[in-house]
């Protein structure tokens, strides 16, 4: 076989290889567009499942849903920035900082179920807190932590190091630097990081299905428990009931994240059209 | 840091006052502000521990009841008869993760080599979005996508359900897929672009220059892709139990139902209870020690290919 034919045959394989990766997200974005847009009606989010199939609508595992992942969001933000904050301005390179990266690469690769057991057995046994919204949004934070961290690090390590020096030129304190002059000019970037975590606990099922429950309950308190979207999916599923909800459910948890993820896709290009102005 | 950071950091006033950079109250809120921004970072290492002490002191009695022996070699896990041998679960682990990782990580890589080298910037604009999102779709949406679309036709294949380890091995490779590439076309972008011109300029083709300099150039980072690809279809959960059929057994084919480490934990937790339960986070604990020791093992890897560099 001559190199020219050898090249022209692996050159379309690669490109085989790159249609398929698109193929397979077009095809599980279609059929599930296909098969759950005809349950989207305003019942079908609004209202509450009701009889032994889990008729009716799935308002409930919504705001579930979207409660408990804003409040892991508001428990992780200021810990996972602050962190960056030092591993980015302040830390020296040694033992410590290899350990807290060790330590974010391990959480960040920790299975999902064993997070979701450990969030049993601290939050709802030791703590006490029962299968509740904040058990749940407590165990999604150690989810979200390594992601929002990274994120955040290097939002601050891409910003410029002349822009500090003329903060530091100015008299300006390190603190002073890093909050009027570091973070406004990473915001863009941390955000990002932020929506891509959130989408992320959006789509978990594991954590949650052991320290939200799966009670089908529109929670008010944070100690309230809940069924989130995911859980209602699975239960949906593999019970065999109703399908047509779970396609719809399917269809509207595939939305949100595909919101997540395009928000923060624009988020990036609006970043760095602003730069290159 | 630079210079200019440090010396920021240096407590002018503790010189006799003479040389007052900066006033005490300032030196002691920047100071009082580094420490608790210090306390965060090492929430992470806080975290981790929790998770480990927590799982571990719920789990390891499994080394006196069942034991360790019967726990690590047992060859059934049966709740109804008391008998917890992780090997059935082991065994499904690995056969669905070696399916996932020998059909998507050609495909991971092949998308990577198609992004990097050979990819106008158009398609390109197509492609790694879509890898991205791959990795945005939740586990849970897999699992269906798979329990719907995919089981029926294992199904028709193999003559059974269609539960089983080439249903779960065919999702999960299609989630390690975003992993393995995204990490791969890192690799293949940190490859100095010098190599490749040389390659070209020799006469050698695109696809002579990708399998001779570009992918034994990034062969670090690419294994380190794959470990980390595996580390997630070991610990993949949800998808895995919605398709693999959820019977604690030996590999009999691939069409027979199986289970795994993590899809036995989510089965058996809503009824489990006394030594069963401690079983379970028996199993946690070396999920943990799994994920643990793959990070572990790329992070030496890739300390030895700076060191090489």
């Amino acid at each position: 076989m001559s190199k020219r034919l050898a090249n022209r045959i692996a050159v379309g394989a690669l490109w085989l290889c790159g249609i398929t990766t698109v193929a397979v997200l077009g095809a599980v974005i279609v059929y599930v567009f296909v098969r759950g847009i005809g349950q989207i009606t305003p019942e079908f989010i609004f209202t509450k499942p009701h009889g032994v199939n889990a008729e009716g609508g799935i308002g409930p595992t919504i705001v579930a849903t979207i409660y408990v992942t804003g409040l892991a969001m508001l428990i992780v933000t200021p810990i996972a920035v602050l962190a960056a904050v030092y591993l980015a301005e302040y830390a020296v390179q040694g033992r410590l900082v290899n350990a807290i990266r060790f330590a974010a690469d391990t959480l960040a690769s920790v299975p999902s179920i064993v997070l979701g057991l450990f969030g049993f057995a601290f939050f709802y046994e030791a703590m006490g807190l029962g299968f509740s919204v904040l058990s749940g949004a407590l165990a999604l934070s150690f989810l979200m932590l390594p992601i929002v961290m990274r994120a955040t690090e290097e939002a601050i390590r891409a910003v410029p190091r002349f822009i500090r020096w003329g903060s530091y030129g100015l008299g300006a304190s390190k603190w002073q630097t890093v909050s009027r002059i570091v973070l406004p000019a990473a915001a863009p970037r941390i955000l990002t990081g932020l929506i891509l975590a959130m989408g992320r606990a959006v789509g978990e099922t594991a954590v949650v299905i052991f320290t939200m429950g799966e009670a089908i309950y529109t929670p008010i308190s944070p100690l309230d428990p809940g069924r989130s979207m995911t859980v209602h999916l699975y239960v949906l599923a593999m019970e065999g009931i109703n399908m047509d909800a779970a396609y719809g459910t399917a269809l509207l948890l595939m939305v949100m994240i595909l919101m997540f993820n395009l928000s923060a896709r624009w988020l990036t290009a609006r970043n760095r059209k602003v730069k290159e102005s | 840091m630079t210079e200019s950071n440090r010396m920021l950091e240096q407590p002018a006033v503790r010189n006799g006052g003479t040389l007052k950079m900066m006033s005490r109250a300032t030196y002691l809120r920047e100071a009082l502000l580094k420490n608790l921004f210090l306390v965060c970072a090492v929430v992470a290492v806080a975290a981790v521990s929790l998770i480990f002490i927590f799982t571990a002191s719920r789990g390891w009695s499994v080394v006196r009841d069942p034991g360790l022996g019967a726990f690590l070699g047992g060859t059934e896990w049966s709740s109804t008869r008391g008998e917890y041998g992780i090997l059935p679960l082991v065994n499904g682990t690995l056969v669905i993760t070696i399916g996932a990782l020998l059909l998507g990580a050609p495909l991971a890589i092949g998308t990577a080599v198609f992004l990097s080298e050979i990819s106008s910037s158009k398609m390109r604009r197509i492609v790694r979005p879509a890898v991205e999102m791959l990795a945005g779709v939740p586990s849970v949406v897999y699992g269906f996508f798979g329990l719907v679309i995919l089981r029926p036709i294992v199904a028709e294949m193999t003559g059974g359900m269609g539960f089983g380890p080439l249903t779960a091995s065919v999702i999960l490779a299609v989630m390690i897929v975003p992993t393995i590439a995204t990490l791969t076309e890192d690799a293949l972008g940190s490859v100095p672009p010098g190599i490749r011109e040389a390659s070209y300029a020799m006469g050698a083709t695109t696809w002579q220059t990708i399998y001779k300099v570009l992918l034994p150039a990034a062969k670090i980072g690419i294994i380190d892709a794959i470990i980390l690809g595996m580390g997630r279809a070991v610990g993949e959960t949800m998808a895995v139990v919605m398709v693999a059929g959820n019977a604690p057994q030996f590999f009999k084919g691939f069409g027979a139902p199986i289970a795994t480490v993590t899809s036995q934990i989510v089965i058996d937790m809503s009824y489990a209870s006394g030594t069963h339960k401690t079983a379970l986070f028996g199993l946690a604990i070396i999920l943990f020690l799994i994920s643990m020791g793959l990070v572990a093992l790329v992070r030496a890897l890739s300390r030895l290919n700076d060191r090489k560099a």
